[in-house]
């Protein structure tokens, strides 16, 4: 990234002895949406709300578009935000609610009515500007609260949990059109979720955050194909761990339950002798030997669940279980449990957890 | 039968309540013998004192709303906001009032800023008044207070508060479009029950010797029979008047936004 729009550089945030940020460091470029991604309590919306100006870093600098903004005020700053709670003022209409910040900033009338009608047309509800919230269903007033955090033109768009109080069907067209909103602006913005399909599916950049850290920052595809550590592995999708011993560090061999296994990856930090944690996503695991898979696995079958059009099937693997989907074919019985099963998978698609 | 005793129970309490009240009503209308009359309205509405004392009583109740709605609104709102765990500790400073006599209260204010302190506010009408509005003001705080609390805990201060600032807005933009407007029914409330405090009010007003309508509804009952009743039927009008508004304002209460599940 050449020119970072927005920069947040060593920021710690402690509430008297509990830090519950500490040094985040991210840089996020113009027009980009970055997720902030992690379990409740990781401090994603501490961390938002510091951009934002509602909490003080105990330490570290924020730069917006080259300006430091880490004492400003929230009202100095010229950013956008859209709360979970929406947080519409109920004794306004949607159209007074949208041109609030622009009769805040002093734009002639006219002026403000003309953008408070763009702003309708965006969020498409262009015949409701007399309603009052209250007259809206949650998905509509997500949508004014959007429009009212765009119609100033901030700088920055910070969405908080803006979905997650709404039902799953309008969640997903709502995040379909936020980004779609954000893309056709080019607003750089930043999106709170604990929801990792939310995140995955409209983020060019997700940042994965535990106990107050940032545990890696990188594209969805990276986060779920390469995850770098063990909680990013075990947070985003679904993953299975087997343990093993590394066995000869120089063609990266590892024995698991008896077998062995020639990882692609070499692990260079490990030698001979020390324990080593291998993550599988299930859609990299087969059941049964196919050709071209290279690496395989004896175990038993564990458990087996039939869920209409796949077969959730657990493979006890030494101490380990491997969950894997097979697709259901009506001439093949599904397997048994107790029966023994062979796990195939490429050694390209493993992953070596870091802690 | 269970239902039979409910009825009894609410008759009683409803006869306990009105009988001297209509009684009262039946004797003020009895001042011109052998046939029922408005003379003692008439005669109390066309006292000139009567003019004079509600004039100035309904002036002080007036200085006395705005007051305490400068005073209480933004003591309130900053409560919630920044210093929630003062709540309580407010509260109780808030219900001192009720506790502590209004005799107490004025004879402090006489001590304290009698003509020979450093601030000798009962040396000049203008002064005197500004003390007894303080009085009012310190009365009506216990229900001012907990009528805009009330208001308060309806919105989401905190997170309208940052919409609000994310927006742009201060404090003023902040306090006066958006969380005034949301508690104005709460505030109007607050603001009847001051003007009826204000208009009974006595002891205050007669130490400090202002021409107040209470004190005018003292000296007529010592003085006459007819006209005190009528005063009384009067004044327990306005305040019931004042009631009705409370009930018709909040029908045009803005209406909380739905709240996210």
């Amino acid at each position: 990234m050449s020119d970072p729009f927005l920069s947040l550089k060593n920021i710690r945030k402690s509430f008297g002895p509990t830090t519950v940020v500490r040094d985040f460091n991210l840089d996020v470029g113009q027009g980009e949406f970055v997720s902030f991604l992690g379990p409740s309590g990781c401090g994603k919306t501490t961390v938002l709300r510091m951009i934002a100006g509602f909490e003080e870093p105990s330490a570290g600098q924020i730069l917006v578009g080259g300006q430091d903004v880490t004492r400003l005020r929230p009202n100095q700053r010229n950013i956008g935000m859209v709360f979970q709670a929406y947080a519409l003022f109920p004794n306004l209409t949607v159209a007074q609610n949208i041109a609030f910040g622009l009769r805040v900033a002093g734009v002639p009338k006219a002026e403000q009515d003309k953008r408070v009608a763009e702003m309708l047309n965006l969020i498409k509800l262009p015949q409701l500007g007399d309603r009052y919230p209250y007259q809206l269903s949650g998905g509509q007033q997500q949508r004014v609260a959007l429009a009212r955090a765009l119609a100033p033109s901030p700088k920055l768009l910070l969405l908080d949990e803006p979905l997650s109080a709404l039902d799953a069907k309008v969640r997903v067209s709502l995040r379909e059109e936020i980004r779609a909103i954000q893309q056709r602006l080019g607003i750089t913005t930043i999106f709170v979720t604990h929801d990792q399909e939310e995140a995955l599916s409209i983020s060019d950049r997700i940042a994965v955050m535990h106990q107050g850290v940032a545990e890696q920052v990188a594209s969805p595809f990276e986060i779920y194909n390469r995850p770098s550590t063990r909680f990013v592995a075990n947070f985003v999708g679904t993953l299975n761990v087997l343990e093993g011993v590394l066995s000869n560090e120089q063609h990266g061999i590892v024995q698991v339950a008896g077998s062995e296994i020639a990882l692609s990856d070499k692990v260079a930090t490990r030698k001979a002798g020390d324990r080593v944690s291998l993550a599988l996503r299930p859609e990299t695991v087969s059941l049964g030997e196919f050709p071209g898979q290279g690496s395989k696995l004896n175990g038993k079958i564990a458990e087996v669940s039939f869920l209409g059009s796949v077969i959730r099937v657990k493979v006890a693997v030494g101490d380990d279980i491997v969950s894997l989907d097979t697709f259901n074919k009506p001439h093949m019985p599904p397997p048994r449990v107790g029966e023994p099963a062979v796990i195939t998978f490429n050694a390209g698609d493993v992953l070596v957890l870091q802690d | 039968m269970k239902k039979f005793w409910a009825w009894l129970a609410l008759f009683a309490g409803l006869l306990y309540f009105a009988l001297p009240l209509i009684g009262m009503t039946e004797f003020s209308l009895k001042m011109r013998r052998g046939e029922y009359s408005f003379d003692a309205y008439a005669k109390v509405l066309a006292d000139p004192r009567f003019q004079e004392t509600f004039t100035y009583s309904v002036g002080m109740a007036i200085v006395t709303i705005l007051f305490g709605v400068f005073l209480i609104v933004p003591t309130a709102y900053w409560v919630r906001l920044k210093l929630p765990r003062l709540r309580p500790f407010i509260e109780f400073v808030t219900l001192l009032p009720l506790i502590i006599p209004a005799i107490v209260i004025v004879f402090g204010y006489i001590r304290l800023y009698n003509t020979s302190s450093w601030l000798p506010l009962t040396g000049s009408a203008t002064g005197t008044n500004l003390l007894l509005m303080f009085g009012y003001a310190t009365l009506a705080m216990p229900y001012m207070y907990r009528a805009v609390d009330t208001g308060l805990r309806t919105i989401d201060v905190t997170t309208l508060t940052e919409a609000a600032q994310s927006l742009g807005a201060g404090w003023f933009t902040i306090l006066s479009r958006i969380i005034l407007p949301n508690v104005l029914v709460a505030v109007l409330s607050g603001a009847f029950l001051t003007f009826a405090i204000v208009l009974g009010e006595f002891t205050m007003a007669a130490l400090l010797n202002r021409p107040a309508f209470g004190p005018f509804m003292q000296l007529l009952g010592a003085n006459r029979a007819y006209e005190p009743a009528a005063l009384a039927v009067i004044a327990f009008g306005i305040t019931w008047g004042c009631m009705a508004l409370i009930q018709i304002v909040s029908r045009f209460a803005p209406k909380a936004q739905s709240q996210p599940h």
